[in-house]
């Protein structure tokens, strides 16, 4: 045991090597993360809780965008739509019969998570004949297209979205009975966050464990060298539509949560800029990995946040829109300037800097 | 007939426009083999430095400085931002272009102002009538302009040695390399050609109407463009260009017999559901040059 905490590193067995989390430091960092998580509402303020459950949805997406892109290598700048996709099919689910926009009163939160899922991969599924055909950039103009496409048809089935500018009311999170949008004994935040985090740790293990399996395998091996992955017997049309189907269910799955907390939301919310959120948190997290995602995600939910508190340090710039300046240019900005700088000095991301901090401390003192 | 005819006519004016913009990005990726997303701000950027220009140099030098101006930018976000990925995967420089996108659009877009701006064109609203058919003259304008441009523009590949060493790196980099080509100023070259033509694009898109930050849209409605004629074809770029042009406005004119059921333009999507729909046969494009496997 003690020549264990001296070398955190040691696997004794192969079982181990195979495991999902391999190594007693990795077990035990795991989850004191996650207990931190869970008791984070207690310590902090509704309005960082807001952002923090912001951070946790764009992470399931980010790692559903990870997987078709990051894994599979297909570039895909469509996330967006199937985000809106998740989004409206969970609001229609839960949404009030008698209300304005279409609903069907199925307010229990687990069952239009799963709905949402679902009906953003049979999008996916839909798609994916069509992008299996497709290599590198082709196949990232004809994703975006389907933004544009997605975003017009949103906007024009007014019974669905309630019309462009307007926008309808989000999916109701109701748990056994229990209101979440209403203050208790907890507040909205708080249950929110909650929800969400429960959510991300059952979509991140289970997306942990399929790249580390058979189907995993093949999506770095197309993602590597298609025609290789071809020879070697990887079916290229199946794996490119398991991972696109995969990837939409991700997406579903965080439209159906993205606006719980804001209540309402309108079809302009599924552009192009979303789309590049997306792209952004995969890079600046790290590509391939579930963790990078997460941190990724977490960034870029808190860049408003960052933005807003920057007039009180920089003075030139202005909180409000007209003068220029001002920090919503900013916080775009900063997306444009984030991914650029990711990519040019630090490729593997937030994740990548990680490595490089353990690598320091695994040699240490012999770091060089 | 006429109305056809009329809708054809704005059609070609907006084909133009696309065809200038697709041309950009199809220099940029027989160059490097990459699509550069920033092509919708430098449209922008151009519309705007044009913009501020005309009422102190006239229009016809405002466009040449202002196109000399984004070609200028180009050349710069190049050097800084794409040189130094040469090398990397291609998907990795497509994102940076995004990002780059992103930062000229919002810094430029600053200049725009709350209400928009005014071209300050010679043209304006200005049409002529042949029969029962009217020409806008900002259509015409756009599509001599384009005409000439793609003229000069194949000449210049044609007779010159700059443009003899673009076709030969697009052919085979290393073997261009190998023949004593540089081909750093070939990406450099083709960065600027394109920021060139996509601040000319940008002046024609902002005539006719204000100038205001969502003018970059229709930057992206020539992506399908250069699908459709395929990603290293420059004759297709614009044989594409006029096509979805003329298709998107005609479907715009024809839109409430067309499509009862919905209350917005269809035109506004039309240039992506015709690419899909082309994809769904052919892979590669119009005129693309189709990959080969080997093994």
């Amino acid at each position: 045991m003690s020549s264990r905490l001296g070398r955190p590193e040691l696997y004794t067995s192969y079982r181990q090597d195979m495991a999902l989390f391999n190594t007693r430091a990795k077990q035990i960092g795991v989850l004191a993360i996650l207990l931190l998580a869970i008791l984070l509402p207690l310590q902090l303020e509704d309005d960082l809780l807001r952002i923090g459950f912001t951070g946790l949805v764009f992470a399931i997406g980010a790692i559903g965008l990870n997987i078709v892109t990051g894994y599979a290598g297909q570039v895909s700048l469509g996330h967006a739509f199937f985000v809106g996709v998740g989004a409206y099919t969970a609001a229609v689910m839960s949404g009030d019969p008698d209300g304005r926009s279409l609903g069907y009163g199925m307010d229990f939160a687990p069952l239009w998570m799963l709905g949402a899922g679902l009906a953003a991969a049979l999008c996916g599924a839909i798609i994916a004949p069509i992008a299996a055909r497709l290599r590198g950039l082709y196949l990232a103009i004809v994703t975006l297209g389907l933004v544009f496409i997605g975003e017009y048809f949103f906007a024009e089935w007014t019974s669905l979205s309630g019309g462009d500018q307007v926008g309808r009311d989000a999916a109701q999170p109701v748990l056994f009975g229990m209101e979440l949008t209403r203050d208790g004994a907890y507040t909205e935040e708080q249950k929110l966050y909650w929800l969400a985090l429960g959510t991300l740790v059952v979509m991140a293990v289970l997306a942990r464990n399929l790249v580390r399996s058979r189907v995993g395998r093949a999506f770095a091996a197309v993602r590597d060298r298609d025609v290789a992955a071809g020879v070697m017997g990887v079916d290229l049309t199946r794996t490119k539509l398991v991972a696109f189907t995969v990837s939409s269910f991700y997406a579903g799955v965080a439209g159906s949560l993205l606006f719980a907390l804001n209540g309402h939301f309108s079809p302009d919310k599924f552009g192009l800029l979303l789309s590049i959120q997306f792209i952004a948190m995969v890079l600046i997290g790290g590509a391939a990995t579930i963790s990078g995602a997460i941190m990724g995600a977490m960034l870029i939910a808190s860049l408003p946040r960052i933005a807003s508190e920057l007039p009180a340090l920089v003075p030139f710039l202005s909180s409000s829109a007209t003068e220029h300046p001002n920090i919503f240019e900013f916080e775009q900005v900063m997306y444009g300037v984030l991914i650029i700088a990711f990519l040019l000095f630090e490729p593997r991301g937030l994740f990548g800097i990680w490595m490089r901090i353990r690598t320091y401390w695994k040699s240490f003192p012999f770091s060089y | 007939m006429t109305e056809f005819l009329t809708a054809a006519s704005s059609g070609l004016g907006l084909g133009s426009i696309y065809a200038l913009l697709a041309l950009g990005f199809v220099i940029i990726y027989k160059s490097m083999r990459v699509i550069s997303f920033a092509q919708p701000a430098f449209m922008m950027s151009g519309a705007i430095l044009v913009s501020y220009l005309v009422p102190t140099v006239g229009f016809v030098l405002a466009v040449i400085i202002g196109t000399l101006g984004i070609a200028l930018l180009a050349l710069v976000v190049e050097r800084i931002a794409i040189r130094p990925m040469v090398g990397k995967a291609v998907f990795v420089i497509a994102i940076i272009t995004i990002g780059v996108d992103v930062v000229v659009r919002v810094v430029a877009g600053a200049f725009v102002g709350v209400d928009g701006r005014v071209m300050g064109d010679p043209w304006g609203l200005d049409a002529t009538r042949i029969g029962d058919v009217t020409i806008a003259h900002r259509h015409l304008a756009a599509f001599v302009t384009a005409a000439v441009i793609v003229a000069a523009l194949f000449a210049f590949f044609r007779f010159t040695s700059l443009g003899l060493a673009m076709r030969a790196a697009a052919l085979d980099q290393e073997a261009a390399m190998a023949q004593g080509i540089n081909v750093g100023t070939v990406f450099a070259a083709s960065w600027a050609l394109a920021g060139g033509l996509a601040a000319v694009a940008g002046v024609f898109a902002a005539t006719g109407g204000t100038l205001d930050q969502n003018l970059w849209v229709i930057a992206l409605a020539a992506l399908p463009v250069i699908i459709l004629g395929g990603l290293d074809s420059l004759g297709g770029a614009v044989v594409a260009g006029l096509l979805i042009g003329v298709s998107q406005e005609v479907v715009a004119t024809y839109h409430r017999d067309l499509f009862p059921g919905l209350d917005s333009n269809i035109g506004y999507i039309t240039p992506y559901v015709l690419m899909l729909l082309v994809l769904l046969v052919r892979p590669y494009g119009l005129f693309g040059t189709k990959e080969i496997e080997r093994v």
